[in-house]
């Protein structure tokens, strides 16, 4: 195949991937956007693996054992993987291509063969190879400890070290002096050590950042990484010269930073502050509203849960993280189905920052086969809460605090919340009086039309399913 | 223990004080329950009801007085009840303790606990004992009932073939639970609806159920303790009368529902903004039992007037629908029955130290407890709301340079890599820039309940870093081959798995 037709099959798999993303603008066109995406990757691997940059046998033999094993891996992970784990899969996935891009960028340093016409473009390509591998490793440790956290293996609550900010303007200033270093030594042939130190220092930047994050904002710190991995992609392309690379690394990065910016407005926050790690840690004023006494709650039993989900004409379902957790969508499903057939109107309102990473909880949904056009966005639903007879939030609750809305010195005040306390009666799911992610006391549990029905979602929302199917 | 629930003997009394979806919670809390017979009868509850819910029906009513440790009534007892209570008995029924002290005196000489129903404290938290809420609520609704049946118009509005009809406009005087209660019925019968009340925060409940809230040019709130009104200063009554002047003159119906608590009912409607109504009209007076708010008002009957205007002053309308008031008065002695039993062993304790309790018991062994100490908390909504509203500062519109300043950063760092960098590298630069925007200008469109699938898909095809790996297999060096060798490995375990994962995703949305 000759360098041409690589670069018109290149221009081919560009374009496909575009369609990709612009396919999952909507559900019905979603699946061939992946198709898209499947028969692009195709045409640009074959296109690279028969053009004219690989030869030999062996070249051959290994990529097709290569992609043999890692393929049979990776269809083995999604076959396995509950929708629930999604973000620790996503998690794991970016570390690979971090972990990748490090490696493309190593071998490219060392490759001795490669030559350039001018100094300045000598300078470029090893400024290129210090930013590729740079991303590359931040990356990978960062999604290695992401998928820690999102995981369980290692608490959700954010690591703060004293002094961190200075530490990572410390890092970055020793990264810039081991920038120089690197592309002065690289001219006399050596670089080698500035280089792998700079790796060292990138991991390890890597894993603070992500220490330093709590649970709540996992979906930013999901979406970041996704940004980074693309932005690694797109380092490499430029120092391969290779404009797919390029373009496609653009685009995913731009779709994770987009994803990262939606995420942060739906918490009213923002993104370096995110970065910073910490929730109302630093700030101090997270005190006067948790402490006030806040009035008494009113505990419901499940026979009045169900009487009431009967009684309603309209029933709004807000999950949160705590439905994930306790695996309870299915349940969820079977209740909206019943209801449904007894001509109740059963909607669900999703908070863009509902559960651990951006679409957590519609993913959860569709797993449990709940139609998506009865899942609807936080904006579209918002205003209908005065209609709505009985809302149920399930295991949320930064999500649907009045005070973010109500008291000016709240730590979320300002962020968008799930203005359910304006129907007629909300039932509030939770194991105990705990506290949300954002250790901010919840006024709605206290209001005259909230009822609060403590257990296991599952187990609660089992028992009810029963009563009301049996009516 | 034992509750009895005797049949209401004070004339015309149709409700009941249980009924049989409540029995079968009471004896969940651990209750037997006991009624007389027919005590139902009259509010549509049959003998065969009561004991299909697992009462036992006794037909003598000593008897039932006699065996029962709790009895539960609507009305105070009257002289022959009195003496059927016995020892160590508790009485829970409405007692209205500050207009019947002689009642309260008999009562204590017996060794008995009285919890009174209407001496249930407005806090939050006993709102489902309220039975003064309950049946202000049917009383409301009665109120539009018993005036749509004594006025001769529709009161909705129509144009048909036979003509204009014009809607029936109604004022509702007192915005309290009766008076918005009748505001609702009123207002879903098709009436013009309006509202007075003394205590403005009360306006956004008016309109909420579709009233004109009527305003006076005057600054006074009339807001009590406990979500009560209380009485105004003369200059405010001699605006509010003007009000009412003028608005009788152009409305069909009034319902006055005008109390203040322990003090007779304020005279709102004269004789002369009677004699000023058109004929046929017809006055609703929720506070005849209390002396009436209006001055032509005949407590407990229905008078017209010489001009034709009909005066209602029935004090007992929620009587008058005796299954829904049966029915909401027995799950307000539910409640409060299940506050009172915390073991849910069937074994009554009268807590003091419970605000709610403590406001109901008027009696208790013998001792009178009441008035109670005030409530602590009002229904009504706190006073700080006001300081939550903090005038916020408008967002500083950025001056022209300071918003223009990222384009000229932007442009510098731009032209300065162009002086420096190689063609080549601006060639790449290009296709960078412009594939961020194409990126930006798509993801936008993304549903939001796809994002998910936009992430694995988006890993996915980031793995397109395999391309370097692909190349560099064939560099010479066992060491580059094995590093670009492993490259291919875990970008082909990504590539394969996220567009697996997605696909599996996008599989299960459906409609």
């Amino acid at each position: 195949m000759s360098e041409g037709l690589v670069t018109a099959s290149y221009i081919g798999a560009t374009v496909l991937f575009i369609l990709t993303l612009g396919g999952l603008s909507n559900q019905e066109t979603a699946r061939r956007g992946n198709l898209y995406g499947i028969i692009g990757m195709t045409l640009a691997i074959l296109a690279t693996v028969f053009g004219p940059q690989v030869s030999g046998s062996l070249s051959y033999i290994l990529i097709v054992v290569m992609m043999v094993v890692g393929g049979t891996v990776g269809i083995t992970l999604a076959r396995k993987v509950e929708m629930t784990q999604m973000p620790e899969l996503v998690a794991i996935l970016h570390s690979l291509v971090g972990f990748a891009a490090v490696l493309v960028g190593y071998v490219n340093f060392m490759d001795e063969t490669i030559t350039f016409g001018t100094h300045a473009e000598k300078v470029i390509h090893e400024v290129e190879i210090y930013i590729g591998i740079l991303i590359g490793a931040v990356t990978f440790s960062g999604s290695i400890i992401a998928f820690c956290k999102l995981s369980g293996k290692i608490g959700g609550s954010p690591l703060l070290l004293p002094a961190r900010h200075f530490m990572n303007l410390g890092l970055l200033i020793v990264t810039i002096w081991l920038g120089t270093l690197f592309i002065q030594q690289a001219e006399t042939g050596g670089g080698t050590f500035p280089l792998l130190i700079m790796t060292l220092l990138a991991l390890t930047f890597g894993v603070h950042m992500v220490m330093a994050i709590g649970g709540a904002d996992m979906p930013v710190v999901v979406s970041m990484l996704n940004s980074y991995s693309g932005w690694a992609a797109s380092a490499t392309g430029f120092m391969l010269s290779n404009d797919l690379l390029i373009v496609v690394g653009a685009l995913v990065g731009s779709s994770g930073a987009i994803l990262s910016y939606i995420m942060c407005r739906a918490m009213n926050r923002n993104f370096i502050s995110v970065i910073a790690g910490g929730f109302g840690t630093g700030s101090g004023t997270a005190a006067t509203s948790a402490d006030e006494e806040q009035g008494e709650i009113i505990a419901i039993d499940t026979q009045e849960v169900a009487e009431l989900l009967l009684d309603a004409k309209e029933v709004m379902i807000i999950p949160g993280y705590g439905m994930a957790v306790a695996q309870a969508q299915h349940t969820v499903n079977d209740i909206t189905k019943t209801l449904r057939d007894k001509k109740i109107n059963v909607r669900f309102g999703i908070h863009p920052v509902a559960g651990r990473m951006p679409g957590h909880m519609n993913v959860l949904l569709a797993e449990a086969k709940v139609p998506y056009d009865i899942v609807y966005e936080m904006d579209e639903i918002n205003d209908d809460f005065p209609d709505v007879d009985v809302s149920i939030v399930i295991g949320a609750n930064d999500i649907v605090n009045p005070s973010a809305l109500e008291d000016p010195n709240s730590p979320i005040a300002g962020m968008p919340v799930l203005e359910c306390w304006k129907g007629k009666t909300t039932i509030v799911l939770k194991r105990s009086m705990a506290t949300g992610y954002a250790g901010v006391q919840n006024p709605l549990f206290f209001k005259e039309n909230t009822r609060m029905y403590f257990g296991d979602a599952k187990e609660s929302l089992d028992a009810v399913l029963k009563i009301i199917q049996s009516e | 223990m034992k509750i009895g629930v005797p049949k209401e003997t004070y004339t015309g009394e149709k409700r009941v004080a249980t009924t049989p979806e409540v029995i079968t919670w009471l004896q969940k809390l651990g209750y037997t329950v006991s009624v007389e017979s027919g005590a139902g009868a009259q509010a549509n509850f049959s003998d065969d009801a009561y004991r299909e819910a697992g009462a036992e029906i006794i037909s003598d009513t000593k008897a039932l007085w006699d065996s029962a440790d709790i009895i539960f009534k609507v009305r105070a007892p009257d002289d022959n009840e009195v003496e059927l209570l016995h020892d160590g008995q508790t009485l829970i029924s409405f007692l209205w303790p500050a207009q019947n002290e002689a009642l309260m005196q008999k009562l204590a000489a017996k060794n008995i606990n009285v919890l009174a129903m209407d001496s249930v404290p407005r806090i939050s938290r006993a709102q489902k004992m309220d039975a003064l809420s309950s049946m202000a609520n049917i009383a409301g609704y009665r109120a539009i009932v018993e005036a749509s049946h004594n006025f001769g118009r529709f009161f909705t509005g129509q144009i048909t073939a036979a003509g204009k009809v014009p809607p029936a406009k109604v004022l509702v005087i007192g915005a309290g639970v009766a008076g918005l209660a009748a505001i609702g019925a009123a207002n879903s019968l098709g009436a013009i609806v309006r509202s007075f009340d003394t205590r403005p925060e009360v306006k956004e409940q008016v309109e909420s159920m579709g009233a004109e809230f009527l305003l006076l040019e005057f600054e006074e709130d009339g807001s009590g303790e406990g979500g009560y009104a209380k009485t105004m200063s003369d200059e405010f009554i001699a605006a509010e009368m003007a009000l009412f002047a003028e608005q009788a003159k152009d409305v069909d119906i009034i319902v006055t529902t005008a109390l203040i608590p322990g003090r007779p009912a304020p005279k709102l409607i004269t004789t002369e903004m009677v004699k000023s109504m058109k004929n046929g009209s017809v006055i609703v007076d929720l506070a005849a039992e209390q002396g009436g708010n209006c001055e032509l008002t005949v407590p407990h009957e229905l008078s017209v007037t010489d001009n034709g205007v009909t005066i209602i002053g029935y004090s007992d309308l929620p009587s008058r629908l005796p299954t829904q008031s049966s029915q909401l008065y027995a799950t307000n002695l539910r409640h409060l029955l299940t506050d009172m039993t915390p073991e849910k062993d069937g074994q009554m304790v009268i807590n003091m130290e419970d605000e709610a309790v403590r406001g109901a018991t008027v009696i208790k062994g013998g001792e009178i407890t009441w008035p109670p100490p005030a409530p602590k908390l009002s229904a009504a909504p706190a006073k700080p709301a006001a300081a939550a509203v903090i005038a916020k500062p408008e967002p500083k519109k950025a001056g022209p340079v300071k918003r223009m300043l990222p384009i000229i950063i932007g442009a510098l760092v731009l032209f300065g890599l162009g002086a420096v960098a190689p063609a080549s590298f601006m060639a790449h630069f290009t296709v960078f820039v412009l594939a961020c925007f194409v990126g930006y200008m798509v993801i936008w469109n993304v549903s939001a309940s796809l994002h998910t699938p936009l992430m694995s898909v988006t890993n996915a095809v980031s793995s397109i870093i395999v391309i370097g790996a692909l190349i560099q297999v064939s560099s010479s060096g066992i060491l580059l081959v094995a590093l670009a060798a492993f490259g291919i490995l875990i970008t082909s375990i990504n590539i394969v798995g996220g567009f697996a994962v997605t696909h599996r995703m996008l599989q299960m949305f459906r409609k």
